[in-house]
């Protein structure tokens, strides 16, 4: 935030700070044999399949219903996380209130808690006798086994993205502009959509887009909560365990494969986003 | 301020906040700084609201089911031969995991924030993919690899050496869905931190190794300790993927988290949630510790 | 000041780890090795209660014979996930699965040799069980048959059969019980099918998750379950079930097998035949009666008369030709487990 020295790109070939091939070779050391090569087999075992045989496996009803419901789910839980993520994120930084030590604190309680066991409380929340379900099941609505459960697991393990990803953007956010704003006569939804919003965006969507894609793959706490049934709250991961029960490995892999595509495009639009705009905060 | 950091798991400056509150108080007029509480005040109510329905709820649920039948059946459960055994190959997965995205962080954190290059943008994506892989390809991965199945499994039965369905690739699981938490904490503050000072002390010619100690260090030794929580907090309670790796061998390949779901479907569902309460006692324990850390900082 | 601190913490949380390292690594590795004979077993979800007696059985009765000790690990999960793993590299020495289709499927993996259905007596299933309804006490919806499961208002739990094994007796039974009243119109049987599965409420992975979800979550009027884990149910939580026996039913066979690659390959080969070949013992089988499997020792299962219902009208895999084509018919993608969701 201090440094206002002129950045000066560095010419190819030309660089000064030591240690660049150690740490690449470090780096793809270590990713290789952790990363890319078990994903390698991945490639290897789903390119056993013809394209025509592959198309078929990926684009059968069933299959596509399962990425329909995991797509649609996380796409809700990802929202529903940026919603009440950016609150959290505000609230934290910009009040104090006794307890806000021991909110913040249980923020990734998520990564913790095993997925199993949060699926296995979750679903004893959320169904029609639980603490809560029982309310909802007076009004008619089901919510445990149902897409709404699967969107409340996936909620539940993306908590920590958006507020851990807006939070420190928040915190450094230079005041000067919302009081200029303000004694500017601007509302303080004005202020908020037109001034800080466009300044956390960058973090915002990071965190909205790893919750995103954390959902899309979340197994272990949403097959407890989900009745799992077909064309209705079966996920895509459970389709992928079901092939493999049929020992069948190739399409098991064209599925994952397929799920791993999505999440590594969207990991890598978030990249280049983050980048491009840090670039362009550079000027 | 040169202390500040900008990581996932942080905080704000205390002082800064007390500022910019004092600021706000001098320019805003005072009918609407009547507003402005109420807003408070809602949006700390809808935060406290969704955490206590999101997050505590089901701690509440681990809690009083573990306790459901007494302090002495809890810790009968906690003292069983098989979850003594769980809890140190789960020990010893996290351990192994955050030493691991120890050195993997820091060295691809300033791979990437210190260097330009090509492929920079896949290449932090690869490395941010195992948080958004799902946990069942994480496992089918390995097993694609080093399996019976796998192409590398005749070599290795050859050889004797045992990874899936053992303790390597529980190990091997655990590492890779953590792989990019410590790097996730580092990045961003190695980025903002920018390179100048490298450069400068690069050509008064210092080593490498003295501008890590010496410059880039200081900057992010908290933001690696956070990463590290963070690393053990994942690791101790990864699921999905060692589950598929592991074969289920009672007292062997089983962690904490594998151990409960066996408990459940044993109908000890006592002891199932008594051994989830460890899981998230230590987790609670952890966060407390960042919390801690966080207040020595200042 | 603050640098200490830091390195304070650091080194802390460094000691910590190591001394954690040390107590998780240590003790694995002072295991000795080969002293003692270690067998194992890798099983399916419902027999963890018997085989934990079990083994103590036969731990006990090899101690007596050969003077040695002998370790058996455990390994239990859906039917399919468990011969998936062995395939995978489970190193397991024997095989106790849910349905023969899942201990050839090993044996296609070429871990077992062929004609292990004939190695041990009745088609190697030392014991047997059948499907049955559990219903909440006082049974409200007077379920009686299966007939009363399509019912509109019923809502019914089972697996999934593309996922467990004992989902596909449960999908059998019903078939069968069909397909004699319709008198083998395999379009009206599929009907019947239909209906079932629309009042299926939740479709677990796995039987034991199915159960969950019965008694724990309470979810669902009835649970189509095996017999032996509707018992244990009622075991576990006395009162509050009841079990309702429908008029057809199948007889299912839990096979077992030696894993003749493994087996060899450890020199574990005789006792693994001798722990499979003890489950015909008249002690474990009465064993397995107290666990309420069926015995299939005829004289044995006589004892247990007063648990079992014997007057069941029992159909077998065989009057579906074989699990090669049951599951060819019902279970395979596109089949007729497929259609039935695919209207």
């Amino acid at each position: 935030m201090e440094q206002q020295i002129v950045k000066v790109k560095n010419k190819r070939g030309v660089r000064v700070i030591p240690g660049f091939g150690l740490s690449l070779g470090v780096t793809l050391a270590m990713l290789g044999p952790l990363v890319l090569i078990p994903l390698a087999s991945l490639f290897l075992k789903a390119g056993s399949l013809s394209f025509p045989e592959f198309w078929k496996v990926v684009s059968a009803p069933q299959i596509l219903s399962g990425y329909g419901v995991s797509l649609s789910c996380a796409f809700l839980a990802a929202v529903v996380n940026a919603v009440f993520g950016m609150i959290l994120a505000w609230v934290f930084v910009r009040y104090e209130f006794p307890g806000k030590r021991l909110m913040d604190g249980l923020i990734e309680l998520p990564f913790a808690l095993p997925t199993a066991v949060a699926g296995i409380s979750l679903t004893y929340l959320y169904s029609d006798q639980g603490w809560i379900g029982r309310w909802f099941a007076k009004i008619g609505v089901q919510i445990a086994y149902t897409r709404i459960g699967i969107t409340i697991a996936m909620v539940f393990v993306g908590i920590p993205f958006v507020v851990r990803a807006v939070q420190p953007v928040l915190e450094k956010l230079d005041r000067q502009y919302e009081e200029a704003a303000t004694m500017l006569g601007a509302g303080r939804i004005t202020i908020f959509f037109r001034v800080i919003f466009p300044e956390l965006f960058p973090a915002f969507l990071a965190g909205f887009g790893l919750a995103f894609a954390r959902g899309i793959g979340e197994y272990g706490s949403v097959v407890f909560i989900a009745g799992n049934i077909p064309y209705k709250t079966q996920i895509a991961p459970l389709l992928i365990m079901t092939k493999l029960e049929q020992y069948k490995y190739e399409d098991a892999t064209a599925i994952a494969l397929v799920l791993l595509i999505l999440s590594f495009l969207l990991m890598l639009g978030i990249h280049s986003v983050q980048i491009y705009m840090q670039r362009f905060s550079e000027g | 301020m040169a202390e500040r950091n900008e990581t996932m798991g942080t905080t704000y400056e205390k002082d800064m906040v007390g500022d910019g509150v004092c600021s706000l108080q001098k320019v805003i007029p005072p009918q609407k700084r009547e507003g402005n509480h109420a807003v408070k005040y809602v949006l700390i109510g809808i935060s406290a609201c969704f955490l206590f329905v999101m997050l505590v709820l089901p701690l509440a649920v681990v809690v009083i089911n573990a306790l459901k039948e007494g302090w002495a059946v809890y810790k009968e459960n906690l003292l069983d031969e098989y979850t003594v055994k769980a809890f140190q190959l789960t020990m010893l997965a996290t351990v192994v995991a955050v030493a691991v995205n120890t050195v993997f962080g820091i060295f691809a954190s300033y791979l990437l924030s210190k260097f330009y290059f090509r492929g920079r943008q896949v290449l932090a994506a690869l490395i941010d993919l195992p948080f958004s892989v799902s946990p069942v390809i994480a496992g089918l991965i390995f097993i694609l690899t080093f399996g019976n199945i796998g192409w590398m499994g005749e070599f290795l039965k050859s050889h004797h050496i045992k990874i899936v369905f053992a303790v390597p690739g529980v190990i091997l699981a655990t590492v890779f869905v953590t792989l990019p938490f410590v790097f996730r904490e580092l990045f961003p503050v190695m980025n903002a931190q920018g390179k100048e000072e490298e450069e400068a002390a690069a050509l008064m010619g210092a080593g490498g190794f003295t501008i890590f100690r010496r410059i880039t260090f200081p900057h992010i030794k908290w933001a690696l300790l956070y990463g590290m929580i963070l690393c053990t907090a994942r690791a101790l309670g990864e699921f999905g993927a060692v589950s598929v790796i592991s074969g289920h061998l009672r007292g062997k390949t089983n962690t904490l988290p594998l151990h409960v779901e066996i408990l459940y479907n044993e109908f000890h569902t006592t002891a199932a949630f008594a051994v989830s309460s460890i899981l998230v006692i230590l987790a609670v324990g952890i966060l407390v510790l960042r919390n801690l850390v966080e207040w020595k900082r200042k | 000041m603050k640098k200490r601190g830091m390195l304070c913490i650091l080194i802390l949380t460094m000691a910590s780890s190591l001394f954690a390292a040390g107590c998780g690594g240590g003790k694995d590795s002072s295991s000795d090795r080969k002293e003692s004979l270690e067998l194992l077993n890798v099983s399916y979800d419902p027999t963890r209660e018997f085989y934990a007696k079990y083994n103590e059985l036969f731990c006990k009765y090899w101690k007596e014979k050969n003077g040695e000790d002998v370790t058996i690990t455990q390994s239990h999960g859906g039917s399919g996930a468990q011969a998936r793993s062995v395939i995978e590299g489970n190193e397991a020495d024997v095989v106790t699965l849910a349905l023969a289709h899942d201990i050839t499927a090993i044996e296609e993996a070429g871990l077992i040799d062929g004609g292990w259905m004939d190695e041990f007596e009745s088609d190697s299933s030392p014991y047997t069980s059948t499907i049955v309804f559990l219903v909440r006490k006082g049974n409200e919806k007077n379920i009686k048959d299966w007939d009363d499961l399509i019912k509109k208002d019923v809502e019914v739990i089972t697996p999934n059969p593309k996922t467990s094994g004992g989902a596909c007796w449960n999908f059998l039974a019903a078939w069968s019980y069909w397909q004699e009243k319709d008198g083998n119109n395999e379009a009206e049987t599929k009907e019947s099918m239909k209906r079932l599965y629309e009042n299926v409420l939740v479709l677990d992975s796995g039987a034991r998750g199915a159960t969950n979800t019965f008694v724990e979550n309470r979810q669902g009027d009835v649970l189509v379950a095996w017999e032996n884990e509707a018992y244990l149910s009622m075991e576990e939580y006395p009162g509050q079930y009841e079990i309702i026996t429908p008029s057809v039913s199948i007889l299912a066979q839990p096979s077992v097998a030696v894993v003749d690659q493994n087996a060899d390959e450890h020199g574990t080969k005789e006792i693994a035949k001798a722990y499979l070949e003890y489950l015909y013992s008249d002690e474990a089988q009465r064993l397995a009666g107290e666990n309420y499997y069926r015995p299939s020792n005829e004289e044995i299962l006589q004892e247990f008369a007063g648990q079992f219902d014997l007057a069941m009208n029992l159909v077998t895999i065989d009057d579906f030709g074989g699990w090669d084509e049951a599951y060819k018919a019902f279970f395979e993608d596109g089949a007729v487990f497929d259609q039935i969701y695919a209207q």
